[in-house]
């Protein structure tokens, strides 16, 4: 079994209107399975309102399945004793940066979460220093969070989640309300987490660029997962992206374009050098 | 008829060691019927010089005139103004509040001191125009998607017909389907109605597809002001200030750089394609 | 405009004053002020002016920076000190048309307003000098006795520190929800009472939308990092005495006993 697991999990919510009176069920999550291996980048895809963060919520005991079963090493999310285990082994990061950082100064806000686990003071301070290096932000601990600019708001949410001693993160649209230079500075810092400490990372986002690293991608829609593969795989098969309302990156897209057109070139080009290489070794013969 | 900023400079935090030049020096002039695209990072100026467009920000020194009338003259009326310059702010979809849709898009023309009727015929209207469909109308704007909340706030600034409509990051925080359902509805009322539009966003990709001219804002002063094609040449310069040409820039310049002989000045994936295919079968 | 509202106005400097535990701080406070009202002759007051003097000279928080801050309060003690001059019967001093000053109302004017001042710029070198982080933690650890009453001093702590972190969050918000109406054509400023208190509608219901959402999402962060009340919870920077502040502890206890014996011989 892997670190994360999930055996048909569904999650349904009722619907209520003014009164109070039932409206409808709405089934947001929909016979998933997951299985997430130690150290692995997996990266969920899926436009607003395809069940991704309902189903990211799951991993973290916020929300509990109303039919299945979800796993984290090993331990049930609906065993109430093992809650607080669940929830230091499985850190969540969330889209607002403002709305999840609790202290007043960057090293306390990151102290927030060893504090509530109990960890003796001299420890509680080493794990800040090193998680703080670990995001790049240590040289701002004694800033006001309010200060600082979006990328970096979210890099202090990391380290906060970080100082827990997680076996894994799950980041759920952490770069949706960043600028580009905040998305590239926070999907750096999960890279590299991911790299040297080993941390499995299970990353919800609906940027494209952003997943191109992960081992693995899911799809979600309605509820379920639509799609599964690597990067590759999943970006070789455009016109269903495109369904699912999710867009490529240009030079995928380009790619695919010129193949429309006639052109012989191969499935699923992620990088500018892969498209250069590929055209200019059809150039050269021709 | 057009927007002119004549040597507008903004400076706050008064005269203490903490003031911020904001905006320096800034020249402009907004001709009718343009679709302009603003760019700049986070911090680069871009919010507080739109919101000196619409008389929010008074300058610190230089003059704004909108169809030749110093905006800041003495019997100057701002609220015609507003109304001429609709601005919609990021997120905007956090300023409604009435219980249901049709009423809070009634706010705007309802304080222009419309007559009811008046108000009602410019709600609808607008709220066609965003694409918003009959049976959203009457329910709270709340129990909306983002995408529609978001049409239901551009309705509201719509309403009020402006001649100008200042649009900050609207795609903030959208799905990739629902940015280019708000782009290109834009785009439409762009070229339906031949209101003049200015997008402001730190994303080239988005902004490229669409618009005619391109400003770059970098720390408080204009870096380049041209069409898209010239703008993106630059793209170095542009990566040294935190921006970046679109991907397809760099695609064609490596390829250039390949011995490909192909124009390296596209901007859409649709003019490299013709570009590229044309290459190959002129050999 | 609405953001020139400063609270808890920290004065960042390195002084003794500041390096302080806030328990001493807070307590010398409450000491000071039963102080105030214990003295009842000048050479008291002398005395509190003495021992004000030195705390703010030690403090290194300039004296006009803390004066700046009594502009507000002025208004209050000048009501004070008229109601006082005019309103207290006894032997007539001065007779100015119809209202008369006694002796006793000059004397109680002059006392409430030099309490009423000293009260103020007392209490306000507490907060100048201590961030109000670590004036919360000391009063979680000061109120900590009033547990077994089963007062919630953890929850009141954590919501105070909680609500100085968002203050400025929601004050930024309602400026640029303010804006945003006012390019909607709203006016803020003109009309009458009730006309202005109509035009709040569309800036409040919007932020209180907000603020709920955030608290929504607050809740939820602070729960996926296991936050779960005050119970088994270690500090990453515990509250613990040092040196000085039992000498602290030793000046105010000398100071509080000399304002009793001043009460009692003099």
């Amino acid at each position: 079994m892997g670190i994360i697991k999930t055996d048909k999990l569904v999650f349904e919510y009722i619907r209520r209107d003014e009164e109070g009176n039932v409206e409808g069920i709405t089934r947001a999550v929909d016979e998933v399975d997951l299985d997430v291996k130690q150290g692995d980048f997996i990266a969920i895809l899926g436009h607003n309102g395809s069940g991704k963060s309902t189903l990211a919520k799951h991993i973290n005991a916020i929300l509990y399945p109303t039919e299945g079963t979800v796993w984290v090493d090993g331990m049930d999310t609906q065993d109430e004793s093992r809650l607080w285990d669940i929830r230091q082994e499985a850190g969540m990061v969330f889209q607002n940066p403002d709305n999840q950082i609790i202290g007043q100064v960057v090293e306390e806000d990151v102290g927030f979460g060893p504090e509530n686990m109990g960890v003796p003071t001299k420890e509680i301070w080493e794990r800040v220093e090193e998680s703080l290096k670990a995001v790049g932000m240590y040289e701002y601990r004694k800033h006001s969070p309010n200060k600082l600019s979006g990328g970096q708001k979210q890099r202090v949410s990391i380290a906060g989640v970080i100082a827990m001693h997680p076996k894994c993160i799950i980041l759920d649209e952490p770069t949706a309300m960043l600028d580009p230079n905040g998305r590239k500075e926070v999907v750096r810092a999960v890279r590299a987490l991911n790299d040297v400490e080993g941390i499995t990372i299970v990353l919800i986002t609906h940027y494209m660029e952003e997943i191109i690293h992960a081992d693995m991608v899911f799809v979600m829609d309605k509820g379920h997962i639509a799609m599964e593969g690597t990067p590759r795989e999943i970006f070789s098969r455009v016109e269903e992206l495109k369904e699912l309302r999710l867009d490529v990156p240009q030079v995928t897209l380009l790619a695919y374009e010129l193949k429309q057109s006639g052109m012989d070139l191969p499935d699923g080009i992620l990088t500018i050098e892969e498209l250069t290489e590929a055209l200019a070794a059809k150039y050269e013969v021709m | 008829m057009s927007l002119i900023l004549d040597h507008v400079n903004y400076i706050y935090g008064g005269d203490t060691a903490l003031a911020v030049h904001a905006l320096k020096d800034i020249n402009l002039v907004i001709p009718d019927g343009q679709f302009i695209g603003l760019i700049g990072h986070t911090g680069s100026g871009k919010s507080t010089l739109v919101q000196h467009l619409n008389g929010l920000i008074k300058p610190t020194s230089g003059s704004i005139y909108y169809n030749g009338e110093d905006i800041h003259a003495q019997d100057y009326d701002k609220k015609k103004l507003r109304s001429k310059v609709g601005l919609v702010f990021q997120y905007p979809e956090h300023q409604l509040f009435e219980i249901d849709v049709f009423k809070d898009v009634c706010f705007g023309p309802k304080n222009l001191g419309l007559s009811r009727q008046e108000t009602e015929l410019r709600a609808y209207a607008a709220l066609k125009q965003v694409g918003l469909e009959d049976e959203y109308f009457y329910q709270s704007p709340f129990d909306l998607s983002g995408g529609q909340k978001r049409r239901v706030a551009i309705a509201g600034v719509l309403a009020m017909k402006p001649e100008i409509l200042i649009l900050d990051e609207p795609t903030a925080g959208l799905d990739p389907k629902g940015r280019d359902e708000i782009l290109d509805q834009i785009a439409q009322l762009k070229e339906e109605t031949g209101i003049t539009v200015i997008l402001v966003s730190h994303s080239m990709e988005d902004v490229a597809k669409y618009v005619e001219r391109i400003i770059v804002m970098n720390q408080g002063s204009i870096l380049y002001d041209d069409v898209p094609r010239e703008v993106f040449k630059h793209y170095k310069e542009l990566e040294q200030v935190g921006l970046a040409a679109p991907q397809v820039t760099y695609i064609m310049q490596a390829l250039a750089g390949r011995g490909i002989p192909v124009r390296t000045d596209v901007t859409t994936i649709e003019e490299a394609r013709q570009e590229i295919c044309s290459k190959f079968l002129q050999k | 405009m609405i953001r020139d509202i400063t609270l808890g106005q920290y004065y960042q400097a390195d002084s003794v004053i500041h390096k302080l535990d806030p328990r001493v701080k807070l307590t010398a406070t409450l000491g000071f002020i039963i102080s105030l009202f214990v003295v009842q002759s000048w050479i008291g007051y002398v005395a509190a002016a003495v021992f004000l003097a030195v705390v703010i000279k030690l403090s290194k928080v300039p004296f006009g920076y803390m004066v700046k801050g009594m502009k507000a309060i002025v208004f209050i003690l000048m009501i004070t000190v008229v109601f006082n001059l005019f309103l207290t019967p006894g032997e007539p001093l001065v007779t100015l048309w119809k209202l008369t000053i006694t002796k006793e109302g000059a004397r109680t004017a002059a006392m409430m307003a030099v309490r009423l001042s000293f009260l103020i710029v007392g209490s306000s070198v507490m907060t100048l000098t201590t961030t109000p982080n670590s004036l919360t933690d000391g009063l979680e650890k000061l109120m900590r006795p009033l547990k077994i009453f089963k007062v919630p001093v953890h929850e009141v702590a954590m919501m105070m520190s909680i609500a100085l972190r968002f203050i400025p969050i929601l004050l930024e918000e309602t400026d640029k929800i303010m804006k945003a109406q006012i390019a909607r054509g709203a006016d803020f400023e003109s009309g009458n009472l009730i006309k202005k208190a109509r035009a709040m509608v569309p800036l409040l219901v919007p932020l209180f939308i907000s603020a709920f959402r955030r608290a929504n999402d607050l809740a939820m962060a602070m729960e996926a990092r296991c936050y779960r009340g005050g119970e088994n919870r270690t500090k990453m920077k515990p509250l613990q005495y040092k040196g000085r502040d039992r000498i602290a502890y030793g000046v105010l206890f000398a100071y509080f006993a000399g304002c009793v014996l001043i009460r009692v011989y003099l």
